[in-house]
Order: structure tokens, then sequence, then C-alpha cells
């Protein structure tokens, strides 16, 4: 177990670079998952308000 | 020029919405599967290398992003330009999407890169390699896209102007592939993506196709994850995102 860890001596190499892409798929799914949330909140909140849906279309504009 | 109809149909932002909240849970377990099978066979499986030892494992990682921050690249310039040509927001929606995914790739593919240039080539960075050089690139272009970006108010405006940058930047794509052939580079020359066989051991080519697939299943579900939030941030006003957000709790 500890020759596999240590990968020949080159293990910290080995092994920040396994850890260093796992973050970065990790953060990316993460920060896709938390936009897709905050965007939801965001459209329920303009769905509540009054103005927006008042909003004129653009045949009464006309 | 007349279009299909399969490309209105694919501009259809409540259609790529549900589309792709049904594909994408496949693709994330395809895509954890695969990297679990292939960092196994690699990591643990694959016998050590004759020249490097151990530490060419990042061979099972390094390239394989790499590649995907290059398609990255690709996949925003190429719906950038849809969306500047044609004027279909869903595509920029998609170029938008794609840039964050993209710069964190070349991020990681850079300081993988790193990671195993120390103890080969024995250094971390070296400032006149093509190969670095041009995906060093390829990041600032990914980096400017997003602050232009995030420098106008108005998304319609954001859109096109950041899709002529998008495209211009295409110019670096055959650069960063051919920058190992064209100049002296401490970088490897290409082993699987040339016309010869591949130069590589069979027990090492499967974990290395294996991951290759891995990451770019991944790469397809970090988009259509991000482009769902994309699509409700741009549509939030109209009709069909108000009627989908009334049937939510909370």
């Amino acid at each position: 177990m500890s020759a596999f860890l240590s990968m020949g001596g080159d293990g910290a190499y080995v092994w920040s670079a396994y850890g260093v892409t796992l973050a970065v798929l990790v953060l990316n799914v993460w920060w896709a998952r938390r936009r897709h949330q905050s965007a939801l909140r965001r459209a329920k909140a303009s769905a509540g308000d009054e103005r927006v849906s008042k909003r004129p279309t653009v045949r009464q504009i006309q | 020029m007349r279009l299909p109809r399969w490309f209105h149909v694919l501009g259809s932002p409540p259609f790529v919405y549900g589309l792709a909240g049904k594909v994408a849970p496949w693709l994330g377990v395809v895509t954890c599967v695969l990297l679990a099978v292939g960092g196994y066979w690699g990591l643990v499986v694959a016998p050590p290398d004759r020249v490097q030892g151990e530490v060419y494992r990042v061979l099972f990682i390094h390239p394989q992003i790499a590649y995907v921050s290059v398609m990255a690249y690709v996949v925003m310039a190429v719906a950038a330009g849809i969306g500047y040509v044609w004027r279909i927001k869903l595509a920029h929606a998609v170029a938008a999407t794609a840039a964050p995914i993209g710069a964190s790739f070349t991020a990681c593919a850079l300081a993988t890169g790193s990671l195993w240039g120390r103890p080969t080539w024995g250094t971390f960075w070296q400032w006149t390699d093509p190969r670095i050089m041009s995906e060093t690139l390829l990041l600032f272009l990914f980096l400017g896209y997003l602050a232009l970006r995030a420098a106008f108010e108005d998304r319609d405006k954001a859109d096109r102007v950041s899709a002529i940058l998008a495209v211009v930047g295409v110019v670096d794509v055959p650069i960063i592939h051919y920058s190992v052939i064209w100049w002296n580079s401490l970088h490897q020359g290409p082993s699987i993506m040339k016309l010869d066989k591949p130069s590589i051991a069979p027990e090492m080519l499967t974990p290395f196709l294996i991951m290759v697939v891995a990451f770019t299943t991944c790469f397809f579900w970090l988009l259509l994850n991000g482009l769902r939030g994309e699509i409700v941030e741009r549509e939030r006003d109209t009709r069909w995102i108000r009627q989908l957000v009334e049937g939510l709790r909370g």
C-alpha cells in the first residue's frame, strides 16, 4: 500500500495531479448546480413581482 | 439561407432545457463509472513505464484534460459563431456556458502538466516552450471572453461582441496541436493522434482511451448542467419559466 502511495518516490506529483483534477471536476458540478438553483430562485422571485408581469408587450407599445 | 427543422427545434429554450435535464444525469453516471474504471486501471492495473517509472501515470489524465480544454474552445467558438450569424440566443447560451468549464479544464491541464514536468523535465514551467505557451494563450482567450462578457450590461451586446473574440481565437487551436511538431519543445510529440500506429503499449492504451471518453462525457455533462442554469437566467421573464417555477416547491 505504501509503495502504491509513494509511486516510486514521485507520489507527491502524481497524487496532486489527480487531486487537482478531481477538485476541478467537483467544483464544476457544484458550481453548475448552485447557479441553476439560484437562477430558479431569482425567476421565482421575479414571477411574483407585479412590475414584471405587467410589463407591456410589444403590441401594446406599438 | 434555409435551415432544417431540427435546427429550429434545437433553438427552442424550453425543449433544450427539458432535454438537458433528461440527458445530463445519464452522462453523469457514465462519466463517474468511466472515471472510476479508468482511474483504477491507470493507477493500479497498468504496469510502470520503462523510462519514467510510476510518474508516467499522469498520462491517464493530463492529455485528456488538455484535449477537452481545446474541444471546449471549439464548442464555444462554433456555438458563438452560430449565435452570431443566425442570431440564435441559445447558441450564445451554450458558448457562455462552455467558457468557464473550458477555462477550468485549461488551468487544470497546465497544472497537471507542471506537476508532470517537474519530475520528468526538471522544471514546473518553461516560458519559451511552444506547447505551454499556446495552452496558456488558450487560458487567456477563455478569461478574455469571460471578462468581455462581464463588461457589458446588455446581454445581447455581450453575446455578439464576445462571439467575435471566440471565433477569432480559434487560430490558437491548430497552433496548440502543431506546436510540438513545428517548434522545438520540451513536450513530447503526439503518440495517439497521428496517422501512424499509436506508439503506446496496449495495456496502457486501454485505460488511456477510457479516460479520453470519460473526460469527453464529463465535459458534456458539465455543459448540459450549466446550460440549464444559463437558460433559466436568460428566460427569466418568459411565460414558460414562470410556469416552471410556479410548479416548484418553496
